[in-house]
């Protein structure tokens, strides 16, 4: 039994990371798997067939360095803008270890359709990331609409929140505070548990005031 | 309203909305999409229509026939699709419409690449179109100005009878960052009683062309709208200077070049080398005054942009060849790092 204090982390061997565009889950996925490699054999797979730039792609160097095997399509951040899967994908399915599948926002789960049988057979935890300072879904209601499509699209069914409620660099211990309600609310309409709240190193907030803490870093690229 | 954390594509698509533009037109293509998809989502519900339409062509052409109808319309592109769009672009010129026309630029020439890209510097500021014409570019670098510097660009585009470009980059229009909306507050309109919105046989009809058979007739039109080009040369000039006061390098640099150089004129002050940064946020009209003014006390200036140097020649237009004036750049969708931009700048210090 995880106290209300512990981050509830997927335990299936397929993760799926998904949720609306910018929520944050390519930092949500490379912060995962970087955790998770500490106790587990994990695969980062770069299943994003939207974003042109921004991707798990930019952190291979230091997921190879913590023992994460990154799946990355052959085209990721060059100027091919054919969106395309890798093709070593299928080797998670049947091999040991654990998956985490970083999947494009909205539209972009459709491409789960591919693997839909093999992710089924596997037993699967999809996470649905949520910011609520992201104008589409800044209501619970918004946020649960586009969390239906997501599954619509991908033929699979969410199983725990993640929430990831930030502005940026300009976050305050504040305005994650602001974002409990919001997150349970988000929980009370699907009866999907709230698997944790992302917080960033530095922030400092302390383990009583956000309700299930996950201390992740900012692994976005950075351009200057 | 509170802040939000949108990407760069996305603020231009609410501030849009947020300007009264309720007529968008376009046609896909990366690394600009989200203009459409955010648009796509947003304008039904407020009563606004998107129509992705068969070529860029023909998008620049719905907004020819939107604005003559009198309403506040846009369309956006990146480089290749811009480049269809210009014989549309000189119509609306000849037309005195207003319009918004956005470029999130990526690398060219031709197909070239997804990634960012300034290389479309030269035609935004000479040559989006044939004939005698100008038009006024701003220049967003961070994602709060993509969102500012929208709204701008619509009241400029209806104060001014011209359309406006909105000359970003890739790199910022897909990056996050915090806005807000509020931030802006919209200039004086005057009436749009040129538009052809139906007489009711109550005033003499409106006409909206650019064919002039008389050449004498297209000559006084076209020194008309020069009239208004000076006006805007004299009001409208936009521009940020950061530690440019004591600086003997200045950084001239816009969008997400400027943002790079911020950072590597830290780090060479930190080094004891007296730099700055003047960073034009209208392209034209080009703060040429700032950089004349500037020219008396720097000892150099130092073009960065993402392209093989084309602002270079006109930031050696404005200090008339006083100084020496120095490029770096990357292009091809390659980001300058700051350590590139420092290393540069160090160089230079080196010879003064």
């Amino acid at each position: 039994m995880v106290s209300k204090n512990e981050p509830i982390l997927p335990q299936r061997k397929i993760i799926i990371v998904a949720g609306h565009y910018g929520a944050g889950k390519t930092n949500i996925a490379v912060n995962l798997a970087l955790h998770m490699s500490s106790y587990d054999s994990v695969s980062l797979i770069d299943f994003d067939t939207v974003n042109p730039y921004f991707r798990a792609a930019d952190a291979k160097e230091e997921l190879i360095a913590a023992g994460v095997r990154p799946i990355i399509p052959e085209y990721a951040n060059t100027n091919v803008d054919i969106p395309s899967l890798p093709p070593e994908t299928a080797s998670v399915f049947v091999g040991d270890g654990r998956a985490i599948f970083d999947v494009g926002g909205d539209e972009g789960a459709i491409a789960l359709g591919v693997y839909e049988k093999d992710i089924k057979a596997c037993g699967y935890d999809m996470i649905y990331v949520v910011n609520m300072y992201r104008p589409l879904t800044a209501t619970p209601e918004d946020a649960v609409f586009i969390l239906r499509e997501i599954e619509e699209y991908s033929r699979l069914r969410f199983t725990g929140i993640v929430n990831n409620s930030n502005i940026g660099r300009e976050t305050a211990p504040s305005d994650i505070i602001a974002s409990i309600p919001y997150a349970d609310r988000i929980s009370e309409l699907t009866g999907l548990p709230l698997l944790f709240t992302s917080i960033l190193w530095d922030k400092g907030l302390c383990k009583n005031t956000i309700p299930r803490p996950f201390y992740i870093k900012n692994e976005t690229k950075q351009l200057f | 309203m509170p802040k939000v954390l949108m990407k760069g594509n996305e603020a231009i698509a609410e501030a849009a909305i947020n300007a009264g533009c309720l007529h968008y037109f376009g046609y896909p293509i990366t690394p600009q999409t989200e203009i459409s998809e955010y648009l796509a989502k947003r304008l039904p519900k407020v009563g606004g229509v998107l129509i992705q339409a068969e070529s860029e062509i023909a998008a620049i052409n719905m907004v020819l026939g939107a604005s003559a109808a009198g309403v506040r319309a846009m369309t956006s592109s990146s480089s290749p699709g811009i480049s269809l769009k210009s014989e549309g672009i000189s119509y609306l010129v000849g037309c005195d419409l207003p319009a918004v026309i956005v470029n999130v630029q990526r690398g060219g020439p031709g197909l070239g690449g997804i990634q960012p890209s300034q290389a479309d510097y030269y035609q935004a500021t000479k040559a989006y179109g044939h004939g005698d014409m100008r038009l006024i570019v701003l220049a967003p670098s961070t994602v709060q100005e993509m969102a500012t510097l929208t709204g701008e660009a619509f009241d400029l585009a209806d104060i001014y009878r011209t359309p406006v470009i909105i000359l970003a980059d890739g790199a910022i229009g897909q990056m996050m960052e915090p806005v807000d909306f509020s931030e802006r507050k919209p200039r004086e309109i005057p009436p749009k009683d040129w538009a052809c919105t139906g007489h009711g046989g109550t005033r003499k009809r409106n006409i909206i062309n650019s064919l002039m058979l008389d050449p004498e007739a297209l000559e006084k039109s076209v020194r008309e709208r020069f009239e208004r080009y000076k006006k805007i040369e004299e009001t409208e000039v936009k521009y940020e200077r950061f530690m440019t006061d004591d600086a003997d390098i200045i950084c001239v640099a816009f969008g997400i070049a400027s943002r790079i150089c911020k950072s590597a004129v830290t780090a060479a002050r930190e080094k004891g080398i007296k730099a700055g940064l003047l960073r034009p946020i209208t392209l034209w009209p080009f703060p040429k005054a700032a950089i004349a003014e500037a020219a008396n006390t720097a000892k150099a200036f130092l073009s960065v942009e993402l392209s093989m140097g084309q602002m270079v020649d006109d930031v050696k237009l404005a200090c008339e060849c006083r100084r020496p004036v120095e490029f770096f750049g990357r292009t091809g969708g390659v980001l300058p790092s700051p350590a590139e931009v420092t290393a540069k700048i160090e160089a230079i210090a080196a010879q003064l």
